[in-house]
């Protein structure tokens, strides 16, 4: 009689012990990859090969993204601020925006949808095609020989990708507010240079990237090898990946803002 | 004194969650023979190779190694118990990452400190002894299913081990491919002197190269025997089995409550009335 009322109740109970038990195996793998971490930062060349696959393989689509978005930024910037009298604010507010909040997250969403789904995916195929499994009946843990090289090329490629958003951004500006629309270059320059701080801006925004950088790669590494080894699970984790990364990313954005600025 | 036992399984049972896979199975495999275990389908014969391997352990009984009970190893022990053992797995799982040469030089890699003209020896006889000697430089992605399988056996081999393990060897293998297979398991248990077990369902070819034969149905050892002595087996089960009839002992059909007629939504002796 009452099973209406208790339901919706029971399912959100449900769902609530579900991500708690899910934030628990994500805590104990993150412990896991660090246990393991040793052999990988001895064996070096283990991490950068995976920083060429995640890092310099993002290359190109984060130096484009990056053109584009300051390209944006600059019409825009130009648009509103020349209503108000002060164009000539144009790089200090492209700069500020690519720094503090916009370098750090969409490199990081890119990062995400380009990296991270390609790690679980191919941590998931890995797991499917028995190659863990064969890793660890060869007496290597794949923790220490998969995951653990990957989840530290994500954490070392996502401030430099992040930085270069930024540069690529900055210049995307300078070509629209002073190639295009004519604005002095060295009040766009020096406007920059007055406003921006090291420490709260550029230390601040790296650290950001940082922080998304552990997130979206442990995320990533988890739902792969966590993933249903069937074509249906791996591409389900990959989906997974892509949509927790992106709102972990923007609730962490948040929280990090509130603290740093 | 070692005993005369590579392998022995006393007692063993094995559930995944709550539903029984094993159940008091004993075992026994003497150093350097080459023992099948064999099938049907989700008879629990893969796991029992996961048991020796120590992917899994079980819920009662010992799984005896060369003298150690795998199922009480810590995980240092157990990785050094793997390093002494090869494992063939059902489609090869070469690492497709990688190339022919650095898929057998993994292990050799991985555990030794060898320098790289020697690794590269020793990758160059394994792949010789499985007839794939100039395949080196290959991706895993341009091998047939039969050499990908010959690649995986090279791997299997490449630190010489004690024990070797066969996960559904000849699955999904051309008549030629699979006869290499069969070829080469022999040959290489011949020559390395390993004691061997391979789970498979292919009676014919299996039964030509082991030296004995265990029955798994059902989670229990049903029969076993030489070769010899299974094809002369009267019991109905194994019978059906080497002989691969559609229906014995093991049915045909899906055993369900229900006629044909009910799920049809025929009247019950419509036809009579």
């Amino acid at each position: 009689m009452l099973e209406p009322l208790t339901a919706p109740l029971g399912k959100l109970g449900h769902l609530t012990l579900n991500a708690i038990a899910r934030l628990g195996g994500i805590s104990r793998f993150l412990l896991a990859i660090m246990l393991n971490s040793g052999q990988c930062l001895l064996r070096f060349s283990l991490v950068i090969r995976e920083v060429y696959f995640a890092g310099v393989l993002s290359l190109i689509i984060i130096i484009v993204s990056g053109l584009f978005v300051g390209m944006v930024l600059g019409l825009q910037g130009y648009n509103t601020l020349e209503r108000f009298g002060s164009a000539d604010a144009l790089g200090a507010m492209v700069a500020l925006s690519l720094l503090r909040e916009l370098g750090p997250v969409l490199a990081a969403l890119l990062f995400a949808s380009r990296s991270g789904s390609a790690m679980t995916a191919e941590i998931g195929l890995m797991k499917a095609t028995e190659q863990l499994d064969a890793m660890s009946v060869m007496a290597v843990n794949p923790i220490a020989r998969v995951v653990a090289p990957r989840f530290w090329a994500g954490i070392i490629s996502m401030p430099i990708l992040a930085a270069l958003f930024n540069v690529m951004g900055i210049f995307g500006g300078y070509l629209v507010g002073v190639v295009m629309i004519g604005l002095d270059e060295g009040t766009y320059w020096s406007q920059m240079r007055n406003s921006v701080d090291l420490h709260s801006d550029v230390v601040n925004g790296l650290i950001k990237s940082l922080v998304f950088g552990i997130a979206v790669t442990l995320i990533a590494v988890y739902e792969g090898y966590e993933a249903t080894p069937t074509a249906a699970g791996v591409s389900s984790a990959t989906t997974q990946t892509v949509v927790t990364s992106a709102l972990v990313i923007l609730a962490l954005d948040f929280i990090l803002t509130a603290f740093m600025f | 004194m070692p005993s005369d036992f590579f392998i022995e399984l006393r007692d063993v049972s094995f559930a995944y969650g709550e539903r029984p896979v094993l159940q008091n199975i004993n075992l026994r495999i003497p150093r350097g023979q080459l023992v099948a275990i064999m099938g049907g389908s989700g008879s629990g014969k893969t796991t029992l190779l996961r048991l020796i391997s120590g992917q899994f352990r079980p819920q009662h009984g010992e799984v005896i190694v060369d003298g150690h009970d795998v199922a009480k190893m810590t995980n240092a022990q157990l990785f050094a118990h793997r390093r002494r053992m090869g494992m063939l797995f059902q489609f090869g799982a070469l690492f497709t990452d990688l190339s022919v040469f650095d898929n057998v030089a993994f292990p050799i890699r991985e555990h030794t400190r060898l320098p790289e003209n020697l690794v590269r020896d020793l990758v160059i006889m394994k792949l010789n002894a499985v007839g794939l000697r100039g395949t080196q430089d290959l991706m895993p992605a341009q091998l047939s299913g039969g050499m990908a399988r010959r690649v995986a056996l090279a791997r299997a081999i490449a630190l010489d081990p004690a024990l070797m393990l066969y996960d559904e060897p000849f699955t999904g293998l051309d008549p030629i491919s699979l006869g290499v297979i069969a070829l080469l398991i022999k040959k290489l248990n011949d020559a390395l002197g390993t004691s061997a077990v391979m789970v498979t369902h292919d009676v014919h070819k299996s039964l030509d190269i082991v030296d004995h034969v265990y029955f798994v149905a059902n989670g229990k050892i049903i029969a076993d025997g030489t070769p010899d002595q299974v094809r002369a087996e009267p019991s109905p089960w194994v019978h059906q089995f080497v002989m691969g009839e559609a229906d014995g002992p093991v049915h045909f059909a899906y055993p369900v409550e229900s006629t044909l007629a009910h799920d049809l939504n025929i009247p019950q002796g419509g036809a009579h009335a």
